[in-house]
């Protein structure tokens, strides 16, 4: 492996139960580098986000951050080698028995050391990016899906991690925010070389922040290049995805699931359940 | 090697009790010590118990001054009501009651919290940020019903007591002072201890398991809710079962 790359991802399997997620995914990411990667709701996003982190353990394959296979590290190490990252989940999963400040404040608390003043500050400053000032004081459940995913956002980044992880951070918000969003991104990347890899469904996002953009369906990154040349790539899956066309291989390719694996989504209709989760990004796009 | 589901999934869920115990003994030790939410959980689990405790503890007491006085005044034995409430209560239905009631309210509370923040991704956001969920959750959980349990069932003994006294001398005319001579007549340490040894294992069990449901809830709002019941009712069956245990093994 060369020393050049950040995130190393080799022939990574995943299955849950009978049902087949990632099938073989290769994707390196070099450092400072903004990776962004596209796909159906329910190809396997998250999923791959969450084997960089090691959240998830790989069936087969490897997954290695700076040269560390991340499935092969114990219980402590996996804690200090977290340290690295900051992680913005889909739908925020903000701790909902805490204020929006005690949220962004909490990697702080944990994982540097600052002081309480240092802590206040920067806590303001992160929630001042987000355009969240004077919120500080609600709680999660007193904000809109739009404003969670924000201070999610906003905890993720606020320890100044080396490796930062967004699950779809700008979906169900309205252009000028999301726009908001992509410069802090980007920001961050230029002036504190962060390596990035974002989720993301709307391409306008992509092409803005991507230093090259990966399209992940059916278990594996059918396509990779950097976001001029993805543009213009002749696979008829990418250009459908790019250009949000309802007919196409994509529409053609989807019914390849088994009955068992249809009914399981159909039967989820709850908060946070991916498949759930899935569902509900259809409606919103 | 092929098992009957149920079989399976019996001791695939003994197997994940035991590790995840294992892993509250490893962090216990282990700083940062958030006393602040140790607290917050005795208060939880164990100042809230007040009332329903109270209430249980008096109205068993009185029952079984009923109970007993009937069957004993059938062998002239009635003076023996006060022994036989006292050490009743104190030697089992104090320390059992306490566990099946505070597995209701508080155990039920763990596994429906932690299984809300499974299934929105809260736990994997605390993992992300390089805590640790048992450590965080579990931890000052576990050792907060551990504490107030056999506080619970202290004060529970005392109202059961209580409770006795009352229907024996007031409904049933006995004697006050001799009443109270046969309550502690025959009861010594060894009884007190080990409804309270009971109770503390019962409440170590009831949020370990409340916990551990909570942790291994998948499916959403529904999975949730099956997370609930299970801490209840695994917990209970638990608590009935190792009382069994304890019982054969403290005296
Ligand atoms: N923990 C899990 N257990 C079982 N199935 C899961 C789990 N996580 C994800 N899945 C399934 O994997 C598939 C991909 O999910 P996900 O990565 O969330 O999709 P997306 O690309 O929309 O982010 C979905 O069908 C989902 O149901
Ligand atoms: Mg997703």
């Amino acid at each position: 492996m060369p020393e050049a790359v950040k995130i190393h991802i080799h022939d990574l399997h995943k299955s849950f139960g009978s049902k087949v997620v990632l099938d073989g995914v290769n994707v390196d990411v070099v450092p400072a580098e903004s990776l962004v990667i596209i796909g159906g709701s329910g190809t396997g996003k998250s999923v791959l986000l969450k084997h960089i982190i090691g959240l998830l353990k790989p069936d087969s394959g490897t997954v290695e951050v700076d040269g560390q296979a991340v499935e092969k590290l114990g219980n402590r190490q996996i804690t200090e080698f977290r340290r690295k990252f900051g992680m913005a989940f889909q739908e925020g999963a903000l701790f909902d028995s805490m204020t929006v400040w005690q949220n962004v404040a909490f990697p702080l608390q944990r994982l540097t050391k600052m002081s309480r003043g240092e802590i206040g500050d920067r806590v303001e400053e992160c929630l001042t990016m987000v355009r969240l000032e004077g919120v500080g004081e609600k709680l999660p459940s007193q904000l809109s899906g739009g404003m969670r995913r924000r201070v999610g956002f906003a905890r993720a980044v606020a320890h100044q991690p080396e490796i930062l992880l967004f699950d779809e951070p700008t979906t169900g918000l309205d252009p000028i925010t999301t726009a908001l969003i992509d410069e802090v991104i980007l920001d961050l990347s230029d002036r504190l070389k962060t390596t990035s890899v974002t989720i993301t469904h709307d391409m306008e996002s992509a092409f803005r922040i991507g230093d090259r953009i990966a399209m992940l369906h059916q278990g594996k990154i059918i396509a990779e290049a950097p976001p001029e040349e993805f543009r213009r790539l002749d696979d008829p899956r990418v250009q459908q995805f790019i250009h949000g066309r309802a007919d196409g291989p994509l529409s053609e390719e989807t019914p390849a699931r088994g009955p068992r694996d249809s009914k399981d989504e159909t039967g989820s209709t709850n908060e946070g359940e991916p498949a759930g989760a899935g569902a509900r990004e259809l409606e919103r796009s | 090697m092929t098992l009957p589901h149920p079989v399976e999934g019996f001791f695939e869920e003994m197997g994940r009790f035991f590790q995840l115990v294992g892993r509250i003994f490893a962090w216990t030790p282990r700083p940062p010590y958030d006393f602040r939410e140790l607290f917050r959980q005795m208060v939880k689990v164990g100042v809230d118990s007040v009332p329903v405790v109270f209430l249980t503890a008096l109205f068993t007491g009185m029952v079984l001054a009923l109970q007993t006085f009937s069957v004993l005044n059938r062998f002239k034995a009635q003076d023996f009501v006060g022994s036989l409430v006292a050490l009743s209560m104190v030697r089992e239905l104090s320390a059992v009651l306490s566990g099946l009631i505070v597995a209701g309210r508080a155990g039920s509370a763990m596994g429906a919290e932690l299984g809300t923040m499974r299934v929105t991704e809260q736990i994997d956001a605390l993992e992300v940020m390089a805590t640790d969920p048992v450590h965080y959750l579990a931890v000052p959980r576990v050792w907060a019903s551990t504490i107030m349990l056999p506080l619970l069932v202290i004060m529970g003994n005392g109202v059961g007591i209580l409770g006795g006294y009352l229907v024996a001398v007031v409904l049933m005319g006995a004697n006050p002072v001799s009443y109270l001579d046969r309550t502690f007549q025959f009861m010594d340490l060894n009884d007190l201890v080990s409804g309270v040894v009971k109770a503390s294992v019962f409440g170590f069990l009831l949020a370990a398991i409340g916990c551990q449901q909570g942790f291994y809830t998948t499916g959403g709002a529904e999975g949730v809710g099956r997370s609930t019941t299970a801490a209840v009712v695994v917990a209970s069956i638990a608590i009935l079962i190792s009382d069994f245990f304890l019982t054969r093994l403290l005296f």
